[in-house]
């Protein structure tokens, strides 16, 4: 499975989300630090899901962090985010 | 506080209103995210120290620890972690970044 569809699992099983798109940004940081010619290395993730709701930006991003540790602690470099819940976007 | 290079973490914070962690200098970074977060800090006119944790790997691998946070850059203010690049953004986008700077007596200009 590629990085990009083990992301996109992970999220969707553990935050049932209403919207995911994962976008992978490695073509636009080709050259840089953490850059790998294999691709998979800069992610972006746009999520809304019920499950952000009530909860602060940090404690939302630290929801995905541990989501995706192995993926963080793997081959992905950089993972940036926006995260919502349903009537932010 | 196993870490030892916490102490050091420790001391920027106190004696640091603002600090950045980040790659690269605030001269020249070496990151799009973390030149992203020195530019809303400029054009804020906050005065901030840049932290470069690529020339310690110690510290690199510390400040995630420290912070309970896997990527780069990282903002705190006045000892606490605001986020990184995408949560600075969109703070200073809808004014909660200013919000907080004012109530922490960060003197900023715009």
């Amino acid at each position: 499975m590629s990085i990009r569809a083990a992301i996109e699992t992970k999220l969707t099983q553990a935050l049932a989300p209403t919207r995911l798109a994962v976008f992978d940004e490695s073509d636009r940081h080709v050259g840089h630090p953490g850059w790998d010619p294999k691709g998979e290395t800069h992610f972006c993730v746009d999520i809304v899901s019920p499950a952000f709701a009530g909860k602060s930006r940090i404690e939302r991003h630290r929801m995905v962090h541990t989501l995706l540790d192995a993926e963080l602690k793997g081959g992905v470099h950089a993972l940036a985010l926006s995260v919502k819940a349903p009537g932010e976007e | 506080m196993t870490n030892p290079v916490f102490e050091r973490i420790q001391q920027d914070l106190s004696d640091n209103a603002v600090v950045l962690y980040m790659k690269g200098t605030p001269m020249f970074p070496q990151c799009g995210f973390s030149a992203a977060v020195v530019q809303v800090l400029s054009d804020l006119g906050v005065k901030f120290k840049g932290i470069d944790i690529l020339v310690d790997p110690s510290l690199r691998d510390a400040i995630k620890e420290f912070t309970n946070w896997p990527t780069l850059p990282q903002l705190y203010v006045k000892g606490e972690f605001v986020g990184g690049c995408d949560i600075v953004r969109e703070m200073a986008a809808n004014g909660e970044l200013q919000q907080l700077l004012t109530a922490r007596n960060v003197p900023f200009s715009a």
